[in-house]
């Protein structure tokens, strides 16, 4: 199976269901030139402007672009170029886009996916840098996709697209680098399945986003340590796979919850509590949760390796619970 | 001036005009019955813009409307049964019960529903716009909005997209005078909200909104001009809210009562009656029966929805999302 990076596999699963589809198109600023972040490289230059074209900057416009598109039998693809700009449009996502099916007593259909950059990592501060998912999760009526690895992005991506529902598809900017095998043809991936990354006995970790490959490499450590770690991506957070994290409990008995997300209401504290509402006699230690410090994201890379939540804060938190030969 | 349109189109839109005001006195009676839960914002005296904006378009076409949406939908076609049964909750409503007077919607004949947010519509129209020129079906969308929505920065985002991308849209502005209890002069810097057109290089026309042969005339070029690729219109329609923002009266503001007396002097139905009978196309006695005959069909949808049924606790949960995918 080919190499691929996850920006050419998120750029294989837009082109590939743009050829499969016409009623599918993509907008955004600057995606022309292929998006800030390469993630739309070659777009224009197959599919002319009619279906790849530029917006101004304008993000609550561009989500109204796909509402009333999608209500109207189109399949948008919009991209908000930060996470942290969905705050510019929210009415349309959260008030109009997730809403409107249901209000109109399921007479909408709107298959709109929203796609999105999110992480810090890179030192650009708290404007640019955020983890907004648990935003969207709180809302009923959108879906909320967060793939890690280059071929969960191209399955899920395609899946998102072809769902009827409008999906919030969150690429972490740090794992856009991240190489894997990926297949030269198109495929789904389910949206609301967990993956289990790697199989383990002695604890879970529930790791999201660029975590995921934190928890991996954590888990590969602690094994030369004589610990078994389980890493389980959910992938999908709305709908979230309790059933395959309550399963993995049930053999592991202790839980890491890990986001790169601020901590405080975050998806943790959603997973963490189902964790004890239905695998509480299972439980051998109390579930702990990773993630970012109550503040907004810094600028100085000093401060932002401090407020970045990585390795360490994984392989303590699992220490606190599990039994760990030093 | 008669309009040089056939008799029976006269007057169906007068009949329409009869439905609306018969609709909302109605509306406005169970509410304060408390017949209906919740509140209804009234159209009445304002029926001249949507019916004369609605009877230039087809079924193809689309609106996107207002939370005062009653009369955007009855001048759209829709069926004031289903309005009645969805007003007052019931399963047999336009939308199951599920959406209430602010959303009642009827996607089939291009309606994209009220919209408890004032704002929300002018990028959902746009992306309806949108649609319609990337299918290149020659369909049109118009968006009604108020005073107090132009305000709104989703306004100007939509205005800019539509006239920067030549949209097949237009925009009616129904300026009431009043953005919910604050007169237009405390809450916006220009007193005609088409000279906002100008900041968009679109045409921006000042309508008489109690005219309904103005109103239809200046849609109709409007209308042209977007099926013929000529971009969108700004027409500000200036009409007034014979009721409160909310009910009859709501109780927590009085207008001017000179103010009030003048606006109702130019009533809309009035001034079209005596235009029809003055040109012959009603006879005299024509327009008592043929409100008359509509009180009968208000009669009768209002009994259609009061014997309907309540929807089921176990529908709650559905329609929030769309299971088949494409």
């Amino acid at each position: 199976m080919p190499e691929k990076n996850f920006t050419k596999a998120i750029v294989e699963a837009v082109q590939q269901e743009m050829e499969r589809d016409p009623n599918v198109f993509l907008a955004g600023e600057d995606v022309e030139i292929g998006g800030v972040f390469g993630t739309d490289a070659g777009l224009f230059e197959t599919f002319g402007k009619k279906r790849v074209f530029n917006t101004p900057i304008t993000e609550a416009g561009i989500a109204g672009l796909a509402v009333g598109s999608a209500a109207a039998g189109l399949r948008p693809v919009i991209e908000i170029m930060f996470m942290d700009f969905m705050g510019v449009c929210m009415d349309q996502i959260v008030n109009q886009m997730a809403k409107m099916k249901y209000m109109f007593g399921g007479k909408a259909t709107l298959p709109i996916v929203v796609r999105t950059h999110a992480g810090a990592g890179r030192s650009m501060a708290a404007q640019h840098s955020q983890s907004l998912e648990a935003w969207f999760c709180h809302v009923p009526g959108l879906k909320v996709v967060m793939p890690t690895t280059p071929y969960d992005a191209k399955g899920l991506l395609i899946s998102s697209i072809r769902d009827d529902n409008p999906v919030i598809f969150i690429e972490n900017k740090r794992a856009l680098a991240f190489r894997g095998e990926v297949p030269d043809e198109p495929y789904e991936i389910p949206l609301g399945v967990a993956d289990v990354k790697r199989e383990g006995s002695d604890v879970t970790v529930v790791a999201t986003g660029y975590q995921v490959k934190d928890a991996l490499d954590v888990a590969e450590e602690l094994a030369e340590r004589g610990v078994s770690v389980e890493v389980i991506d959910p992938r999908t957070l709305s709908p979230l796979d309790m059933d395959t994290i309550i399963e993995s409990v049930q053999k592991t008995s202790r839980a890491v919850v890990a986001q790169e997300a601020v901590n405080f209401c975050g998806l943790g504290a959603e997973i963490a509590a189902s964790i004890q509402e239905r695998a509480f006699d299972y439980l051998d230690a109390p579930v702990k949760r990773v993630g970012a410090p109550f503040s907004p994201v810094p600028f100085s890379p000093v401060l932002e390796a401090a407020w970045l939540p990585g390795k360490d804060q994984i392989r303590a938190a699992i220490e606190e619970i599990v039994p760990v030969p030093a | 001036m008669a309009l040089d349109l056939a008799p029976e189109k006269l007057k169906s839109m007068f009949e329409r005009m009869v439905l609306i005001r018969e609709f909302e006195e109605r509306a406005a009676t169970l509410m304060e019955q408390n017949r209906i839960p919740g509140a209804v914002h009234l159209y009445v005296g304002e029926e001249a813009v949507g019916v004369g904006v609605c009877s230039t378009l087809t079924d193809s076409d689309y609106i996107a409307s207002t939370h005062r949406g009653h009369g955007h939908l009855l001048a759209k076609g829709g069926d004031p049964k289903l309005m009645y049964a969805e007003l007052l909750g019931k399963v047999t409503g336009y939308c199951k019960g599920k959406g209430g007077s602010m959303h009642v919607a009827d996607l089939d004949v291009g309606m994209l529903g009220a919209n408890g947010i004032v704002g929300a519509g002018p990028p959902i129209a746009m992306g309806a716009a949108f649609a319609a020129q990337y299918r290149g079906e020659g369909a049109v969308s118009v968006c009604f909005f108020g005073d107090g929505a132009s305000n709104q920065g989703t306004f100007h985002e939509a205005a800019n997209m539509a006239s920067l991308y030549k949209l097949p849209l237009v925009l009616v502005c129904e300026n009431n005078l009043y953005g919910e209890f604050t007169a237009q002069a405390d809450h916006q810097a220009v007193k005609d909200v088409a000279d906002r057109a100008a900041g968009y290089s679109m045409p921006g026309l000042v309508i008489d909104g109690m005219d309904i042969m103005a109103v239809y005339e200046a849609t109709d070029i409007a209308v042209e001009r977007a099926r013929n690729g000529e971009g969108p219109t700004l027409l500000e329609c200036k009409t007034y809210r014979f009721y409160d923002h909310v009910g009859r009266d709501f109780g927590l503001h009085k207008r001017d009562e000179d103010e009030v007396a003048y606006w109702r002097s130019r009533d809309p139905i009035a001034l079209f009656r005596a235009t029809l009978e003055e040109q012959g196309t009603l006879a005299a006695g024509d327009a008592d029966s043929i409100t008359e005959s509509i009180r009968a069909r208000i009669d009768e949808a209002v009994e259609f929805a009061e014997s309907s049924d309540e929807p089921l606790p176990e529908d709650l949960l559905n329609d929030v999302y769309t299971e088949v995918t494409a």
